[in-house]
């Protein structure tokens, strides 16, 4: 019983009428939703277009075209003493077997019963790649016993001659391109009827090394992805006990004074730093003072930790913040100590937070090419693979973004198609981080 | 002002395990806990009530150190466990709250399984040498949490999966698998039904038997039933403290009569 007179009900329509303000209030949610579909369909749109762009663009680069040539590997040539001694078999150098392989190309057009105009055996020096001399002369270095054997090899073409049978190479652009000659490609078109020339997938694009500007048919990304993976050691080796272990400390045990509130909001600020800046300081910390190897994957490495730290240190925060004080206060009660109830209690609540910013960091540090500019593994060929840990770590390497980068600034078109093919390689390293980041996640949270 | 003259009825002579003394708290600039002084017997239950508010959880919280974990409370006065200042810059917190346990207001399990929040004290302590002596920590422990027959086919499966009557009477068996000879129950049956409340006061009447019990209670058919000693707080004071028999029959203070009367509150 309450003293308030209660004031008359207002009188209420049926339920299954809606009134004014509902009808208001559905609108508003009605177009809410509606501006969030749209949202999603123009990120959607984007993300297909960027990905068939990236597809349409780079798949060529997983493709290369090969040509099946017997070479006669004339003694006359290869070891005029015929002592088959691998010093005197050195002094032959790749210029001494491109004729072999010239003559061989025409012997393959003769068979294939080609009727061409060309006939010289310089006419056929356009049609192959320069590195299919230096793959004979490493065959013939290996195998010395085979000198005035014919031995069928799969030689690379030249690139004019691959950018032809894909399209990027057209008939009109011959007439101003002195590499090359329409008769060749009408040579190419019968080669490929005769089966002789072919396209096929190459994994030396995967596996291999970066060529010089002529060479683009050869170049390949494998040693520059060696350079990420060894970068990436160093990154994660660094980056995650001291991101983990400095987040720790401020989260749990520093006390909260106007030291750590600066330290904080340092640390916020530095993840906001552009990245070019963390190399220019790689490079006066790493290289000038403390004169570690130029070019090297353990200063980029270095370098990328730098970047990476902040980001693992702030979202490694937000995770332990986000442990209810509950938890701390029950492992505190039963006799933890503070330890072991951040080691047992709050980490493993927080890891899979942890787990994911420092993927999420890890992939920032994958992508990142402008720090690399400026301690000079940009520019650097990368030819050589390492041989060893030491040497991964300190030789001069390049990274993959930065060798992306590197060809897209070549001039032969066919480096632009390497250019994509490599971002799809790298593409699929972030993706294959960010599903193995779920993964994590999900295994981390299915314990609970 | 008022409560001072009557600080000295607070002491009892007799078999003393917790003695606090001038016991002053702020959070901040708040006032929370204001001049306390209470002697709390072994082998006793001590009910704390009063109104929502006027700092019973806070006091405590201080009798183990909890308060320490927040940063902006502050502590003065003495609180002593069998003689000793726990709050001495020598006192490792932690070995003080192995000695005195505590279950909070709110369940707090932790997000692992049955088994595992049990043995968790027991193991950092090294209570258990065996796997099975462990099991049978576990089993006494949820046994005396009048919780080991809902849970005794389920061990495994995660504490935070229980219903928070169930979760709060884990975290009761948690609590005494340390075997600590204090032990602080903030409010430990306000999520339980009358069946569950009975069986945790049963458990209180036993641990009585080696054990100091301080129970924080809104119920003071509760605090009548289980308790020998009640102190009664109001706005940060301690207003009366003595047997509960003659707290609730013939209270000395206006304020402890309202009330346990139901006037104020
Ligand atoms: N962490 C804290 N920070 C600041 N003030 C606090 C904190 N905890 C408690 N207080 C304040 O201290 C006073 C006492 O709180 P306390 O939790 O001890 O009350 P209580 O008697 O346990 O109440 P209830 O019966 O509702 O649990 C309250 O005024 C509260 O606002
Ligand atoms: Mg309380």
């Amino acid at each position: 019983m309450t003293d308030a007179t209660a004031p008359a009900a207002p009188a209420r329509g049926s339920l299954k009428a809606a009134d004014e303000r509902t009808r208001k209030r559905n609108a508003a949610e009605k177009r809410f939703r509606l501006y969030g579909l749209t949202a999603v369909g123009i990120g959607l749109i984007l993300l297909v277009t960027l990905l068939s762009a990236i597809v349409s663009n780079g798949v060529g680069a997983f493709q290369q075209t090969f040509i099946s040539v017997n070479v006669f590997l004339d003694p006359e040539r290869l070891d005029k003493q015929g002592n088959r001694d691998p010093a005197d078999l050195r002094k032959v150098s790749t210029f001494g077997y491109t004729p072999l392989i010239q003559n061989a190309m025409l012997a393959t057009v003769a068979d294939a019963g080609v009727q061409t105009p060309l006939t010289k055996g310089t006419d056929m020096r356009p049609m192959f790649s320069a590195g299919a001399a230096a793959q004979v002369r490493n065959f013939v270095l290996e195998n010395p016993d085979r000198i005035g054997d014919t031995v069928a090899f799969r030689i690379l073409a030249a690139s004019r001659v691959d950018g032809y049978l894909k399209g990027r190479v057209q008939r009109e652009d011959v007439a101003r391109d002195k590499n090359i000659d329409a008769e060749h490609l009408d040579l190419t078109d019968a080669l490929v009827e005769a089966g002789v020339v072919e396209k096929t997938f190459n994994l030396a694009f995967i596996t291999g090394s970066d060529a010089s500007e002529s060479r683009a048919e050869q170049a390949g990304i494998g040693v520059a992805m060696i350079g990420s993976f060894f970068m990436m050691l160093v990154v994660l080796g660094l980056s995650l006990p001291i991101g983990v272990a400095a987040s720790i400390y401020l989260e749990e045990f520093a006390p909260k004074n106007r030291f750590t509130d600066l330290i904080e909001v340092n640390i916020s600020n530095l993840a906001a730093v552009p990245s070019i800046v963390f190399g220019i300081l790689g490079l006066a910390v790493f290289i000038q003072f403390a004169h570690l190897p130029q070019s090297a994957p353990l200063v980029g490495g270095l370098v990328l930790t730098l970047m990476t730290l902040p980001t693992i240190i702030i979202s490694t925060r937000a995770s332990l913040k986000a442990v209810p004080p509950s938890i701390r206060d029950a492992a505190l009660g039963v006799g933890a100590s503070k330890m072991q109830t951040v080691f047992h209690h709050v980490l493993p609540l927080a890891m899979p937070g942890i787990l994911t910013g420092t993927i999420i960091g890890l992939a920032q540090a994958l992508g990142e090419t402008a720090p690399l500019l400026l301690i000079g593994m940009v520019g650097f060929i990368a030819s050589n693979y390492p041989d060893g840990l030491a040497s991964g770590f300190l030789d001069p390497n390049s990274a993959m973004p930065a060798q992306i980068y590197e060809w897209a600034k070549r001039a032969d078109p066919a480096y632009y198609e390497r250019a994509w093919g490599g971002i799809i390689i790298l593409l699929v390293f972030l993706l294959t981080m960010n599903f193995i980041a779920i993964l994590l996640r999900r295994r981390f949270e299915r314990r609970w | 002002m008022y409560d001072l003259p009557q600080t000295d009825s607070h002491v009892i002579h007799e078999d003393l395990k917790v003695r606090a003394r001038d016991v002053q708290v702020y959070y901040g600039a708040t006032h929370a806990i204001k001049d306390v002084s209470v002697d709390i017997a072994d082998k006793t239950v001590t009910a704390f009530i009063g109104p929502s508010g006027c700092g019973k959880s806070t006091f405590l919280r201080c009798i183990n150190r909890m308060n320490d974990t927040i940063d902006v409370a502050r502590i003065e006065g003495d609180i002593l466990l069998d003689g000793e200042d726990i709050y001495d810059p020598a006192v490792d917190p932690v070995q003080l709250r192995a000695r005195v346990g505590m279950v909070f207001q709110k369940p707090n399990p932790f997000p692992k399984s049955i088994y595992d929040n049990v043995a968790y004290g027991p193991k950092i302590h090294g209570m258990a040498k065996t796997k099975s002596d462990l099991d049978d920590i576990v089993e006494r422990a949820l046994r005396r949490g009048a919780i080991w027959e809902e849970v005794k086919d389920r061990l495994l499966e995660p504490g935070t999966g229980l219903s928070g009557g169930q979760q709060q009477r884990l975290c009761i068996a948690r609590a005494v698998a340390t075997e600590p000879e204090v032990l602080l129950m903030d409010e430990p049956c306000s999520a339980l039904d009358p069946i569950a409340t009975a069986q945790v006061e049963e458990l209180i009447d036993e641990l009585r038997q080696n054990y100091s019990v301080v129970i924080v209670t809104h119920s003071m058919q509760q605090a009548a039933r289980v308790s020998q000693k009640t102190a009664f707080f109001h706005l940060g004071n301690l207003v009366e403290y003595g047997d509960t028999g003659q707290i609730f029959t013939n209270p000395q203070d206006p304020r402890t009569e309202s009330y346990i009367t139901g006037r104020i509150g």
